[in-house]
């Protein structure tokens, strides 16, 4: 075969590839949206994280503003410390509660940012005091079964 | 002899016999390396051979990849329509094939339509006395038959299984949304969600690097050694794909445990 013929086949093979490499990391994985800008690191307490992993996202009105860094067990406090990573495009105030919560019945879990109103904002390093641990479900049941059980003689 | 000593003289020369030959491959795969300058000094040798491995197993790498992606919307929405969960086809369809069918089935393929015909190829050569006479001219035969082809086929091997994923990915896409009528939106962007490019995408380009390395060294070393006959030649042949295969399914046993570890 002829040699230009054969660097134009390879080319074209080569530019295939490529092209559907680019396809798998923009329109398959999600090489763009979740790339986040500069961020800031932020911590929080918990006393139970329920099923929370690193890379999980972080939401504010259902909107991913960061995701979740690292996950240590701090034995002074017998805590879960959670380091959040925000983007640096969203301030959030001091007193910013951060609750875990489950999307949907059985999805992942996330940590949603309910803003609050004070005037100064969470800088680098700075501890979210107001958390809310994850719900869990066994602790749920026992409580409602309790509670049912305690109203049981009143009939 | 005793037949206890013949069994273990027997397992011992097999064992042995093994070894020789897994040294022997890892010695000319480091002579590939350290002759490939000398190789890529003539890199038309090596686009022609990308020619002959890469664009040619383009057409039965796309059908396949394609009857695997419908195979798996199909499949796929069969078991999570039970959950009520069909939106999350396009994630199941995608991550199957980047993580493990993309780069798997497309070097088993490989295997089977690249890696013969280096073996065949290499084999004849040195029935014919091809290499004895390059050698006999001060050619490198490592140089110019085995480093081209063995570039060849590593830099072939992630193009092909990017290309498997992501028509595999449009066939799945076919069967979910005009023909089962998934939602269109739903489909890609929870395959958008969760589908991480790093984990998934990179690590499925990782695997099938390695397998590209795994399967033309198997394939050249199959070749270089055979006997120079013709029973000799279709034996090679035949022991390329049975060891590339098991090399495969092997080696991608072991890199998923590192990359789910990390």
């Amino acid at each position: 075969m002829d040699k230009t013929t054969l660097d134009i086949w390879v080319g074209l093979f080569v530019a295939i590839g490529i092209a559907a490499l680019m396809g798998l990391a923009m329109k398959v994985g999600n090489l763009t949206s979740n790339t986040l800008g500069e961020t800031y690191l932020v911590t929080a307490n918990y006393e139970n994280i329920g099923g929370l992993k690193p890379r999980a996202p972080v939401k504010s009105s259902g909107v991913v503003v960061g995701r979740v860094d690292n996950i240590k067990f701090d034995t002074k406090v017998y805590q879960a410390v959670v380091s959040l990573k925000i983007d640096k495009r969203y301030p959030f105030p001091k007193d910013t509660f951060a609750n875990i919560y489950t999307s949907g019945l059985l999805g992942e879990q996330y940590i949603s940012l309910e803003a609050g109103g004070d005037d100064n904002f969470l800088k680098e390093g700075d501890r979210i005091s107001k958390t809310q641990d994850a719900v869990v479900l066994e602790k749920l049941i026992s409580q409602f079964l309790y509670n049912k059980a305690s109203e049981e003689p009143k009939k | 002899m005793n037949p206890i000593l013949k069994f273990l003289s027997n397992l011992g020369s097999q064992v042995t016999s093994r070894i020789w030959r897994l040294g022997a491959a890892t010695r000319l795969f480091l002579l590939t390396l350290i002759y490939s300058g000398e190789s890529f000094r003539r890199i038309h040798l090596t686009i022609r051979e990308i020619y002959f491995t890469g664009v040619m197993s383009l057409i039965i790498i796309v059908v396949s990849a394609f009857f695997v992606g419908m195979v798996l919307g199909l499949q796929g929405y069969y078991t999570l329509q039970k959950y009520g969960s069909s939106e999350s086809i396009g994630v199941l369809v995608a991550l199957a094939l980047l993580r493990e069918l993309g780069p798997v089935v497309t070097a088993l393929l490989f295997a089977g339509r690249a890696g013969t015909a280096i073996t065949a190829e290499i084999g004849l050569m040195k029935a014919t006395e091809q290499l004895s006479a390059m050698e006999m001219m001060a050619v490198s035969p490592i140089a110019r038959i085995i480093g081209p082809r063995f570039w060849a086929g590593v830099i072939s091997m992630p193009i092909l299984a990017s290309i498997f994923s992501m028509v595999g990915i449009m066939g799945g896409y076919l069967v979910a949304v005009p023909i089962i009528g998934v939602d269109h939106g739903a489909f890609w962007s929870q395959m958008n969600v969760n589908v991480d490019f790093r984990f998934d995408v990179v690590n499925g380009l990782i695997k099938s690097f390695v397998f590209g390395i795994a399967c033309t060294i198997i394939a050249l070393y199959e070749g270089y050694d055979a006997p120079p006959t013709a029973e000799g030649v279709s034996r090679a042949t035949t022991r390329t794909v049975v060891t590339s295969s098991l090399t495969i399914l092997g080696l991608d046993f072991i890199l998923t445990s590192f990359m789910i570890a990390h």
